[in-house]
């Protein structure tokens, strides 16, 4: 029991950062109807900005902040750039782009800052509260839920409530007519494209003060597991994620507590394969099944 | 849709016709008895490891070292007046990618020898093509058994100590210390961690390791194992990992308020590179830890002064850890071989002295290199960590099949600035 | 039709075969990876071309086809002994088994592709290349990330005069991607290409002309997991070993960069891009020899491959951005009047 508790409660921590990741994949598929595969070198490229400017200020928030900014500005060079040379009526050659664009952002880093791991500390303990003898989450791991939960719910309630959120969905779902009833669409897209990518590198400076520190490579484990949850939820839910994160990231846990770690990238196939045979749109899919 | 077809058939029947004649590819071209890779002056060399990916971060330093050493061979004359060219070729720690690049050393560039090839899923896909095509195979940099074949694979030679001695070695010492000491395992999930938690069982019993985890390398989160780990009680930490992954269990562990005694392998044990994964707050965890050695270890010997200023000559002053250091013996470990193979080696002459029982080496325990034998070291020290640095305790083990026996540490002299001469 | 295609595709293999005999062993072994790639390149090219299902895990096809091959050949080989023959039978068993392995996957994936969309599928066989080292380790028998043994194939004694073993390996390497190849181009010409078009161009249209689309998808990825099934296991063959490292995730989407650039739907285009798959890194490696010397080593160790790789991505961004339909488009300029999903041919 014991161990069901501490095993789920770390998982919890781990699957809040998966979602918030794959939150930002739902982004930018709601945005542009793409998969983006860089986005995990683009984060990673804002996780570099943010430990510069922690170095120099001496402030991890300050550094976190500067990391989401340079997420934002990343993804509207990224969209407005490299995205726009090809067309996206089919997804193809953007997939094609983004890893090319992958292979430029993660061997520019290998030369600029060299292979080694940077040690990145936690701005705040990473010892567990113990309650009744058993471990359960540290002050770090409450930062990475709270936070990880505002942002969602910020991220909810600015796409259904506000008309800037309506702008951009309706830019993504109808982009001619949302043209004609007067959205900027372009702008729109490259908005989508910012807030996907703030979102990612703040998902990916929550998780690197709790792996071995920041590396090119940092960041590909997220991306993968996080765009399993993005299917598993349904790409256009942004509820879907955040549920699929949480159950993926207690799964991994269990899977590697009770049987071995190896086992846990299947035991995601497996979860994900279900889901898609009972449910083809992911667990959130929207009543009526998009024909494209 | 004819055209084309037509257009096709010319062509190939042309290219069919003028290539049945010339035949280039067909073998007996070369009928010269020369020594592959060994000219008047020079002797090319070469290995596969990784430069890039996320491998690159741990051993690339392994093969900016060994050429850093070699160059400063050659600035010295070389061995026998040849001058050693070693060429190193980038293969991601993708064993398609080791293929590829062993064959391009072997077939266009010539090598005499393979040195040093880096990794075991990696180096075990080359091993029957090198065997095949008789090039020697030496100082593979990985512990695993396969590399001591001499039956199947006669050209092959390890490099590390192997790494059931590793963990014989850890557990007799943490008995002999603590006789009440209880063990639990956290093992890599291929040869490494199997081979380790052996060792450890042969000492212990297998009832006497009370948790046995393991980890895959994709998964850097090890909460659950150490988790696991904490709660069997046990008062030794046997880890049997890379360095990265020591680091991520010793944290983590911290984080769960768990300070175990830790007994680490030497292929994880870098005081230096453990430090730098920790950052300064996870530095202190290092304090005691026990590790095994079998090459130069600690600032405070001759080997470290050499390698230093070599490393500041020709290694751009890059951080002399333990994997550096690891680099540097390799390549005096070759020098010896080829200084030894005689005025005019040959890939014969090389095997020879791999088998002769003549090559010492510069590690701190006896070289068992011998015919029957293709792994140098069945013999480690333990190490501590204190202040930051780490030293030999004086207590080191051999193995002798299954049971080990107490020797005394003998650190080689450096002779002639390090450069070997073969007498 | 089929007469004409078999007619090309055996004066093209017969033009491969000859060429062979102008290279040297690592070449030869460079052309037994071509046509490796080139099998799988040219399954995917049909599979997303044809009926616009998004693969990632073609690389996974082909680690099926490579433990399919070193279990069966294995196997064969070693129950065979010492007889002459025992390597050659070895050989055929590991192709069958090799096609078995691929197959039974191909098929189990395509019928849950089947149901799926573009990014679903996508998702999925993403999720199934991560699993692979896993599998390898959690499924007893695979051997862990250090993989499996494949039995050696010499040179028959009858060729023995006229070839190096890489030689030879090449020579079986380029059948065996005929082989697999040309099956598809007959199925892309007959009516299941009909078909998948049809499915491609509007699903509901295809029904109602009594095509089941379903059927159809899951039919489309089993052909294209076979040719990829026998290109794992023809690289098997020349390298003796199947590991999981080797068909990872990066392979796997160089896979998919080969069959977008060849151009999508395209026979000749994969050849292309699988030719760039395997000599690209090589071509940037050999470029960026030629720089000056003198660096500080540190610096030279830190470009050394990443320099390649960066290039690797420029290039692929380049050719993409001029042409967006992949080099086939520079090869037929008129006559690619047949939908596939690259339908931005004409701009």
């Amino acid at each position: 029991m014991d161990r069901l508790v501490f095993l789920v409660a770390a998982g919890l921590a781990h699957g809040a950062v998966l979602a918030l990741f794959a939150q930002s994949l739902v982004i930018v598929w709601r945005a542009n109807r793409v998969i983006n595969f860089a986005q995990a070198a683009l984060a990673v490229v804002a996780v570099y900005a943010a430990l510069a400017v922690t170095a120099v200020s001496g402030s991890w928030w300050l550094g976190a902040f500067a990391g989401v900014v340079a997420g934002g500005l990343l993804g509207a060079a990224a969209e407005r750039g490299p995205m726009r040379l090809v067309p996206t009526h089919t997804p193809l050659p953007g997939i094609i782009v983004a890893i090319g664009l992958v292979m430029i952002l993660q061997a520019g880093l290998a030369i600029a800052f060299g292979p080694e791991y940077q040690p990145v500390p936690a701005p705040l303990s990473e010892r567990p509260f113990v309650l009744a003898g058993i471990p359960v989450l540290s002050p770090y791991d409450l930062l990475v839920l709270v936070v990880a939960g505002l942002v969602m719910a910020a991220l909810a309630l600015g796409f259904t409530r506000t008309s800037l959120g309506l702008q951009l969905r309706a830019a993504a779902f109808a982009p001619e007519t949302a043209r004609l009833l007067g959205v900027r669409v372009s702008r729109m897209i490259t908005l989508g494209w910012m807030l996907s990518l703030a979102t990612a590198a703040l998902a990916g400076l929550l998780l690197v003060p709790t792996e071995l520190g920041l590396h090119p490579h940092a960041l590909d484990g997220l991306f993968v597991q996080a765009f399993a949850v993005a299917v598993i939820g349904g790409l256009d839910s942004p509820a879907g994620a955040l549920l699929a994160g949480l159950l993926v990231g207690v799964l991994v846990s269990l899977v590697s507590g009770y049987l071995v770690a190896a086992a846990a990238p299947l035991a995601v196939l497996a979860l994900l394969t279900l889901v898609l045979l009972v449910r083809p749109g992911g667990l959130f899919s929207a009543a009526k099944e998009r024909a494209a | 849709m004819t055209r084309p077809t037509t257009l096709t058939a010319t062509t190939a029947l042309a290219a069919v016709a003028a290539l049945a004649l010339t035949g280039c590819s067909t073998p007996g071209a070369d009928g010269t008895e020369q020594v592959p890779g060994v000219t008047q002056d020079t002797v090319t060399i070469g290995t596969h490891t990784p430069l890039t990916g996320a491998a690159a971060e741990a051993y690339a330093q392994i093969s900016a070292a060994t050429s850093a050493y070699f160059e400063y061979v050659n600035a010295n004359g070389g061995i026998h007046g040849r001058s050693i060219d070693y060429i190193v070729k980038d293969d991601g720690y993708n064993p398609a990618n080791t293929q590829t690049v062993t064959r391009e050393l072997v077939s266009e560039d010539g090598i005499f020898a393979m040195v040093n090839g880096l990794g075991t899923p990696t180096h075990t896909t080359v091993l029957d093509y090198l065997d095949q095509n008789d090039v020697p195979d030496l100082f593979v940099a990985s512990g695993s058994a396969q590399w001591n074949q001499p039956e199947e694979y006669p050209n092959t030679f390890g490099m590390n100590v192997d790494y059931v001695t590793d963990g014989m070695v850890l557990a007799t010492h943490a008995t002999e210390q603590d006789p009440e000491a209880t063990f639990c395992v956290l093992g890599q999930d291929d040869d490494y961690g199997g081979d380790v938690l052996a060792g450890v069982e042969a000492v212990v019993g297998a009832d006497g390791v009370v948790a046995s985890e393991t980890y895959n390398t994709s998964n850097p989160d090890l909460t659950a194992q150490i988790g696991a780990m904490k709660e069997s009680g046990c008062t030794h930490a046997v880890l049997a990992t890379i360095p990265g992954f020591t680091a991520i269990a010793m944290g983590t562990a911290a984080q769960l308020e768990w300070f175990p005694q830790y007994l680490v392998s030497n292929a994880g044990a870098d005081v230096e590179s453990l430090a730098g994964y920790l950052g300064e707050e996870g530095a202190p965890l290092l304090e005691g830890m026990l590790a095994t050695g079998y090459l130069p270890t600690g600032q405070d010997n001759e080997w470290y002064e050499l390698f230093s200023q070599i490393n500041d000559e020709y290694n751009d002053g890059a951080p002399l850890t333990g994997t550096a250091i690891y680099g540097y013996s390799v390549g005096y470990h070759f020098a010896e071989a080829l200084a030894l193979a005689g005025e005019n080696p040959t890939r014969a002459s090389l095997l020879e002295v791999m088998e002769s029982g003549e090559l010492v080496g510069n590690g701190v325990v006896p070289n068992s290199l011998s015919a029957d034998d293709h792994s140098p070291y069945h013999a480690a020290g333990i190490t501590v960590v204190t202040g930051g640095e780490q030293s030999y305790t004086g207590d080191a083990w051999a193995r002798e099949g299954d049971t080990l026996s107490e020797i005394e540490l003998e650190p080689k002299p450096v002779e002639n600035e390090g450069i070997p001469t073969g007498e | 039709m089929t007469r004409r295609i078999v007619l090309r595709a055996a004066l093209v293999t017969l033009v491969a075969l000859a060429a062979t005999f102008l290279l040297d062993p690592y070449w030869n072994f460079q052309v037994a990876r071509f046509a490796a790639c080139f099998a799988a390149v040219a399954g995917l090219t049909v599979l997303v071309g044809l009926t616009g299902q998004l693969s990632l895990g073609h690389s996974v096809l082909m680690a099926a086809g490579g433990y399919g091959y070193a279990f069966a050949a294995g196997s064969v080989t070693g129950a065979l002994g010492d007889s002459p023959a025992a390597p050659y039978a070895g050989l055929l068993a590991g192709l069958l088994g090799g096609l078995v392995a691929a197959g039974a996957l191909g098929a189990l994936l395509g019928a849950a592709a089947a149901r799926l969309h573009g990014p679903y599928l996508a998702g999925l066989t993403l999720a199934l290349v991560i699993a692979l080292p896993s599998a390898a380790v959690a499924v007893p028998g695979l051997g862990g990330d250090q993989g499996l043994g494949a039995p050696f194939v010499p040179v028959p004694d009858a060729l023995a005069a006229l070839m190096y073993v890489e030689h030879f390996h090449a020579v079986v390497a380029i059948v065996v991607a005929a082989a697999a190849v040309t099956p598809l181009m007959l199925l892309r010409a007959g009516r299941q290409g009909l078909r998948m078009r049809a499915v491609l161009g509007h699903e509901t249209a295809a029904r109602l002309s009594g095509v089941n689309p379903g059927l159809v998808k899951a039919g489309a990825f089993t052909a294209s997991s076979l040719a990829a099934g026998l290109g794992g296991a023809v690289i098997v063959m020349a390298t003796q070993s199947v590991s999981p490292g080797a068909f990872g995730l990066t392979f796997s989407m160089l896979l998919v960069v080969g069959a977008v650039i060849g151009g999508l739907g395209s026979i000749g285009g994969a050849a292309v891009g699988a030719a760039l798959v395997v000599l690209l890194p090589w071509a940037v490696e050999t470029v960026l020899d030629q720089l000056p010397a003198g660096l500080p080593p540190v610096l030279a160790q830190r470009l050394d491959g990443n320099l390649a790789v960066i290039l690797t991505g420029a290039i692929v961004i380049t050719v993409i951005a001029a042409r967006p339909g992949g080099v086939a488009q520079l090869l037929t300029p008129r006559t690619t009047a047949r939908p596939t999903a690259s339908h931005d041919t004409e701009r």
